[in-house]
């Protein structure tokens, strides 16, 4: 596995409401970060959305956008997560 | 999401770990070689000590920071650990090291790591003069010092006990106490006596680089008490194979985010990565505690019987877990019992339920040993080396690490507290046995090596 990847899986947990997809994608959008893939479920009451977001062209590290992502989490009554894509490689696949 | 393969499980309870366990890489310590910077000349010893280890570990707080930031992970310390000093220091004719130590001291503030290990000597078999002067310039060392840290191994598996230097080693607790009395005899904190001591530990205070490892090297120390005293929790159902399985896989888990992090700093660094050390090693923070995941298998209270047969199992699957989710685990693996460290087990200790003699047993099963333990600032030099002697003792018979880190906090009586702050704690100050042991320790000389058969 190398270091190259520069990918991240954001969660996005909460309550189900209009525009959750819109206004997280939105923040994604405005740093440049491009969506790879998306899905979203439901795991018991919870609505679970997951991103996977490629950060090649972003304008921000990954700091900076987590932190307008938790400001967006805030302002929806959600909870909103970033981090990187080989954390989860490692932990669940060997 | 077929692009990554992961279920959203696998992921919320990744994202939980981290978030709300306290999971955390505690440590990435740069071993580094000071073999070649022995010299005639004390002073320029340490001169050529301090400027190898910045030239070396420029970019390793950088580096640091930098994963840490990409990988969301949170890694608590940099640190760096040497070459045991008496082997640098006594081409000199120097008396004492303790110029060595402030260079130490100043290129770990120079290169910002909170710790530097390896002020230290192996004398399990004997003392040579380098390794006597260092000894004796400890106290002082160790006061005028904030980041180093100093070990010394009194005994073996191979080797026996050398009892003629545990006998000194509690002499020279009591003067790192009296040099500290001012700050609760912290430089007791700094100072570790090992049995059977290991060459790659990265955790503090008794990491050094030993003589067996390369020029340089990166080892990881991982944590995470408080992810698998949660994985508990949500079992309290489970039978105790169900229950090992269960801290088996979460050991696992903590130790792959330990292997991405070591592989990543030493591609960065340019150096080689050397192990992980998997042991659950707990803070003061509230949930990031080894007595509550006792606790939570289903003990009143850490101390009580039970405890022993309870923190075996746990030490045991963490290892399994953890031996399966790294290339190279080494260290001291397992789970450590801290008392200033560890929110449960100053609890316990406060309570009486906890009491010297139990750890001792404790000890006897999981990694390292009688940790941060204070003890009355009166208790006399023969008692301390006694207590270290048992901790060889066990660490020499079961083939294992054991080590010793007491302060016997000056002026300080049972139920009194020693305040160090930070990761240090607090620790409550625990009762010994009034009996002496002055003429078993002053006899001297070594218990020999044990049979490595008929093991009973």
């Amino acid at each position: 596995m190398s270091d190259k990847s520069n990918r991240i899986i954001v969660t996005v947990v909460g309550h189900d409401r209009t525009g959750i997809i819109a206004e997280t994608s939105r923040v994604l959008a405005d740093a440049g970060v491009n969506i790879v893939d998306i899905s979203q479920t439901l795991l018991g009451e919870f609505f679970v959305m997951i991103l996977l977001a490629d950060l090649t062209q972003a304008t921000l590290g990954l700091e900076a956008l987590k932190g307008q992502l938790h400001a967006k989490a805030e302002q929806l009554g959600l909870r909103i997560d970033a981090q990187h894509e080989d954390v989860f490689k490692f932990m669940h696949r060997v | 999401m077929r692009s990554v393969h992961f279920e959203p499980e696998e992921i919320l309870e990744t994202v939980k770990m981290v978030q709300m366990e306290n999971l955390d890489i505690r440590t990435i310590t740069m071993g580094i070689s000071l073999r070649d910077c022995a010299h005639p000349e004390l002073a320029q010893a340490a001169q050529r000590a301090y400027e190898k280890i910045c030239r070396y570990a420029e970019k390793l707080v950088s580096v640091g920071d930098a994963l840490e930031r990409e990988y969301g992970i949170p890694i608590i310390n940099r640190r760096i650990s040497v070459t045991p000093i008496a082997l640098v220091a006594e081409s000199s004719a120097a008396e004492r090291y303790v110029v060595m130590a402030q260079a130490l001291d100043r290129a770990a503030a120079a290169v910002g790591v909170n710790f530097i290990g390896g002020f230290s000597a192996l004398v399990e078999k004997g003392l040579t003069f380098g390794d006597r002067k260092l000894i004796d310039s400890l106290p002082e060392a160790l006061a005028v010092t904030e980041r180093v840290c100093a070990s010394i191994n009194v005994a073996s598996t191979r080797a026996g006990i050398n009892m003629t230097a545990v006998g000194r080693m509690g002499e020279i607790i009591l003067e790192c106490a009296q040099a500290t009395a001012a700050r609760d005899g912290i430089a007791c904190a700094k100072l570790v006596v090992f049995c059977n001591a290991v060459e790659d530990n990265p955790f503090m205070a008794g990491a050094f680089h030993g003589i067996g490892e390369p020029e340089c090297v990166i080892n990881v120390g991982v944590s995470g008490p408080g992810a698998v005293l949660s994985a508990v929790r949500r079992a309290p159902q489970a039978d105790l194979g169900e229950l090992a399985a269960i801290i088996k896989r979460t050991a696992f888990k903590i130790t792959r985010m330990g292997e991405l992090i070591g592989r990543r700093a030493s591609d960065r660094l340019g150096v080689p990565f050397g192990i992980v050390d998997l042991s659950l090693a707990p803070t003061p923070a509230q949930g990031d505690s080894v007595a509550q995941i006792l606790e939570a298998m289903g003990l009143e209270r850490v101390g009580t019987h039970g405890s022993t047969a309870a923190l075996a199992m746990l030490n045991d699957a963490v290892k399994k877990g953890g031996a399966m989710a790294s290339s190279h685990v080494g260290g001291l693996s397992g789970a450590f019992i801290p008392v200033s460290e560890d929110i449960g087990m100053i609890e316990a200790a406060q309570a009486g339920t906890l009491t010297l003699d139990k750890l001792e047993a404790m000890t006897c099963v999981c990694s390292v040993g009688l940790d941060m333990i204070a003890v009355p600032g009166d208790t006399p030099a023969a008692t301390l080396a006694a207590i270290i002697a048992d901790e060889a003792a066990i660490g020499m018979i079961n083939r294992k690490t054991t080590a010793v880190r007491l302060i016997p906090a000056p002026g300080k009586q049972v139920g009194d507290f020693v305040e160090f702050g930070g990761l240090l704690g607090r620790a409550p100050v625990m009762a010994v046995h009034r009996q002496s042991s002055q003429d078993f320790v002053r006899r001297g000389g070594r218990i020999p090596a044990p049979i490595q058969a008929l093991n009973n």
